[in-house]
């Protein structure tokens, strides 16, 4: 075997591994993220942090309850601004609609899905905040749900365009109207795929914190209805992050274990449930 | 469908079904118009005041209501960068890993955990980056590289821990699952034939991998790196978190420095004054501008690469 | 029916969480984090005597409290700067009404640090001072430092600077007290809530600055008083106009309020800091609640007239555990008269 073929077969090897490494490096990330969360946050979560206020600045205790029921609230919300605007708009794209108007709708999700989460809170601000003279859940709501809008609508579209042509065709032989069709075959052949797709928008908006600085504002005590501001999880974690009070900083690890935990349980639980497969096999 | 009444298809459920979706889809057409319009109009008195000069002032004083947006642009910008330069390397090869190399079943696992790591939320990111990143450059970074290479511009200052590299370092992290999955998706989509023909004829693995694969795959991967890009540039909270907080423009990474998503974070619930809060929009519109135009090359360069690799003619 | 029983279950969890909020008056206040300590102590304690009333004081800096009030999303501000002639048109401009300022106790801006090894209070003159923030003094060991704390062994390390990155009533008060100690400063830089800084780090609120200086060594910053005893971090001394080396405490903050107590204007707007006396403390403050004189909700209205009457008595008695200074009497005085303004 030649000098020069050894040399190459051994750069090949070397940046294979090196290759491999790089892998190994991102992987271990989400490892070490995970790890000092649940180091630092572990020793810290105990039951008052989910059932107690917060306490006065420089007292030790309390808890964040507040900011857990507020984060469900916030989501809640948000989830029906965004999950009927995307699925409703989703089946228009993908059933009723012409190539045209197609565009035009997709051309806008994407722009949307783009914005920086600070112009949305911007947005929210001048929009809701102002008008309203109140900061509220209901800010904070509209700007997470507007960043689910996207992710639930090119879902959709994609799932139920994924569904075969025999199903549908079926129906209407059968004599269904096409909005039967719809609702009573194409959507629970492509509810899987939306379910993830909901999902998977809940948990990203779930860790969003810029948005809610201008909306949601922030709450010491509990939330009261939909126009009073709320405290928030991802908020709190930031508050407390910068502040000097080891009791806070304390806190905030648990917070950003509880937050994170929430997040990446939707996840694993969102792609399982796509990976069964969608309900009837693909032509 | 021919000439039925209007009252007519409308007893028909489906004209009763496709107006209702059409609303809901006109509505996201409306709300993304409203945004747009809002940012403009919000800013008209800035854009007025300043013109084009606030692309390239560096003084930001409420004091005086001068305002410009270089500090956050340059702050913005370099951290980007330097976010690139680690996760474009590191990204790329595992991509190259995870397509070329590993089995199926391990890429298929490796990239589900890349996909969390991707949901990780950017708040976490700046917890773990006051905790555990700052101190580390404040302690072993900062005097690792100034010592030896203190004499360049780029490593001087003191140690604040804090700054352009740390906020870079961070977003590096944050933007890796980006260029990891979406290379690995157009490396995937490279025919076969490709690969068998370089190795048929005698080149190495990676011979075939990095002179044939990636080659054919670039412009996808540069599609990746676009997207990655855009989503740093729109980080919030991580950033506002290590960067400092100061509107300074210097050559140091470890420099504090401040970028136009952390000074709107930081500035908005407070800018008294119309022209002040108007300048804090109008940067809001300039970021949004910029992640405009590079999510739109993005996705261009995404799906050329991917439909060339299955032969779709483009 | 699974489906069924999912969705009832979530409605119902849905209205528990919605009841779990107590039909409680909700009142919302932003502003300065100078007296948060205090605030949020007088808040809990209000709180817990008036069940039916909670106050929600987020401390997101004076300038935010200034504009919160000024757009009228929450019910009343907080600010150590007070608001400028500007910035009163401007609320009455808006809302046809004017604003009212009432002091709520007298608190102080220090110098702190983190200087491995050093644990005492280090001296510190007026230019000492000015140079640190200017840029100038660069090093700990500058002689402008040294020579008026001979005897300690100050190392030869870069001083990092950390002021606020928010609108800030604290920026307000050191700045007018470099402004009036430094003419460089007052040309180059002057006095607001939020200035262009020379040189250093910036931290969010109050809470940002301690918790950066307590991360950075050799840093100094300008904090209230409580911030750096509760994070047991050192704090120098200032000379004051009377030429003497003063450490804040609740003595020399209210030397410094003694003067000014006596010629009150009725707006309640007044700097006190490089105060004449030889025990006042020269960077020492009143904080305002910025309250609207016209209030259209009359359980809000009285709700807030009810906390500033407890504030004025029962609530001075917070303030000393908490290193605030009482308001001087004749100011206490003026200020229960002032409350009648709000209608």
């Amino acid at each position: 075997m030649s000098a020069r073929i050894k040399w190459r077969r051994f750069v090949s090897n070397f940046m294979l591994t090196l290759t491999g490494l790089c892998a190994l490096v991102s992987v271990s990330v989400l490892f070490l993220i995970l790890g000092y969360l649940v180091f630092n946050g572990g020793k810290s979560i105990n039951w008052a942090f989910f059932t107690q206020l917060p306490r006065p600045v420089g007292e030790t205790g309390g808890g964040m309850a507040n900011a857990i029921v507020g984060s469900a609230k916030l989501l809640m919300a948000a989830s029906l601004l965004g999950v009927p605007i995307g699925f409703f708009g989703g089946i228009y794209l993908a059933e009723f609609s012409g190539s045209a108007m197609a565009s035009v709708v997709r051309y806008a999700a994407d722009l949307l899905n783009g914005v920086p989460s600070i112009v949305i809170g911007i947005f929210a601000y001048s929009v809701v905040v102002l008008p309203f003279k109140d900061f509220s859940t209901l800010a904070g709501a509209f700007a997470l749900g507007l960043m689910m809008i996207p992710i639930t609508l090119r879902s959709t579209e994609e799932f139920l365009n994924g569904v075969p042509r025999y199903l549908r065709e079926g129906a209407m032989a059968l004599g269904a109207s096409k909005w039967k069709t719809i609702a009573s075959v194409v959507v629970p052949a492509a509810y899987r795929g939306i379910l993830t797709a909901i999902l998977l928008a809940l948990a990203r908006v779930a860790g969003e914190t810029a948005p809610l600085l201008f909306t949601a504002f922030g709450n010491l005590f509990w939330s009261q209805g939909w126009v009073h501001p709320t405290a928030s999880l991802p908020v709190m974690i930031f508050t407390y992050a910068v502040s000097p009070y080891d009791d806070w900083h304390r806190q905030a690890w648990a917070a950003g274990l509880v937050l994170l935990g929430l997040i990446l349980i939707i996840n694993i639980l969102a792609r399982t449930i796509l990976s069964r497969g969608i309900a009837v096999p693909r032509s | 469908m021919g000439s039925r009444s209007f009252l007519s298809r409308l007893r028909d459920g489906d004209e009763i079904a496709r107006l209702i979706t059409m609303v809901f889809a006109a509505t996201v057409v409306l709300i993304t118009l409203l945004l747009v319009y809002e940012l403009w109009t919000d800013s008209s008195l800035a854009r007025a005041k300043f013109g084009f000069h606030f692309f390239v002032t560096r003084v930001w004083d409420p004091n005086i209501d001068q305002y410009g947006a270089l500090p956050f642009m340059y702050g913005t910008l370099v951290t980007s960068v330097l976010a690139l330069l680690i996760a474009v390397p590191l990204g790329i090869g595992a991509a190259i890993f995870l397509a070329e190399l590993a089995p199926p079943r391990i890429s298929d696992t490796l990239q589900f955990f890349i996909d969390l790591l991707a949901a990780v939320p950017s708040v976490i990111y700046g917890l773990l980056g006051v905790f555990i990143i700052v101190p580390l450059m404040r302690t072993v970074i900062f005097p690792g590289l100034n010592k030896p290479l203190g004499f360049m511009p780029f490593f001087k200052g003191p140690s604040y821990g804090v700054g352009f590299l740390t906020a870079g370092i961070v977003l590096a992290i944050m933007v890796i699952p980006y260029i990891i999955s979406v290379s690995r998706e157009v490396l995937l989509s490279v025919p076969r034939d490709q690969r068998e023909a370089a190795l048929a004829l005698g080149s190495t693995r990676w011979e075939s991998t990095w002179k044939v694969v990636v080659p054919f795959a670039k412009t996808g991967i540069l599609g990746s790196i676009f997207l990655a890009l855009a989503r740093a540039l729109g980080e919030t909270m991580a950033v506002t978190m290590v960067i400092g907080n100061v509107p300074t423009i210097s050559a140091s990474l470890f420099s504090p420095g401040d970028s136009i998503a952390s000074v709107i974070a930081n500035q908005f619930t407070e800018a008294t004054g119309a022209l002040y809060t108007q300048s804090l929009i109008a940067l809001g519109l300039v970021l949004f501008l910029m992640t405009f135009v590079l999510n739109g090359l993005a996705r261009i360069l995404i799906v050329v690469t991917t439909q060339k690799g299955s032969g779709v003619p483009t | 029916m699974k489906r069924l029983a999912v969705l009832a279950v979530g409605i119902l969890a849905l209205g528990a969480m919605v009841w779990a909020g107590q039909n409680a008056l909700l009142i919302n206040g932003a502003g300065a984090s100078f007296p948060n300590p205090i605030y949020s102590k007088w808040f809990d304690e209000y709180h817990k005597k008036n069940a039916s009333i909670q106050f929600n004081y987020q401390s997101v800096g004076s300038g935010a409290g200034i504009k919160q009030a000024t757009d009228g999303t929450v019910d009343f501000g907080a600010s150590d700067g007070p608001m400028n002639d500007e910035q009163l048109k401007g609320f009455q401009d808006k809302h046809g009404s004017a604003i009212l300022h009432f002091p709520t106790v007298l608190g102080a801006a220090v110098p702190t640090y983190n200087i491995p090894g050093i644990t005492g209070a280090l001296n510190f003159t007026p230019d000492a001072l000015a140079g640190i923030f200017l840029g100038k003094v660069t090093k700990w060991n500058d002689p402008a430092i040294a020579g008026a704390n001979k005897g300690v062994n100050l190392p030869a390390q870069d001083i990092i600077v950390i002021h606020r990155s928010d609108g800030s009533g604290t920026t307000y008060i050191w700045t007018d007290y470099l402004s009036k100690i430094s003419d460089e400063w007052k040309s180059k830089v002057g006095k607001n809530t939020s200035v262009n800084w020379p040189v250093g780090l910036g931290g969010k609120g109050n809470e940002g600055v301690t918790g950066l200086i307590k991360q950075t060594p050799n840093s100094i910053g300008y904090v209230e008083l409580i911030y750096a005893i509760q994070n047991t971090i050192p704090y120098g001394t200032v000379k004051n106009s009377g030429g003497n080396f003063i450490k804040a405490d609740l003595a020399s903050v209210s030397a410094a309020a003694a003067g000014a107590a006596k010629d009150m204007p009725e707006d309640f707007r007044v700097s006190i800091t490089n105060a004449p006396g030889k025990t006042a403390y020269p960077v020492s403050s009143f904080t305002w609640l910025l309250v609207p004189a016209k209030i259209q909700d009359t359980a809000k209205r009285d709700a807030i007239k009810g906390f500033l009457t407890w504030m004025l008595a029962d609530g001075q008695n917070y303030a000393e555990g908490l290193y605030y200074a009482k308001l001087p009497k004749e100011v206490i005085e003026k200020e229960k008269k002032a409350i009648n303004n709000i209608q």
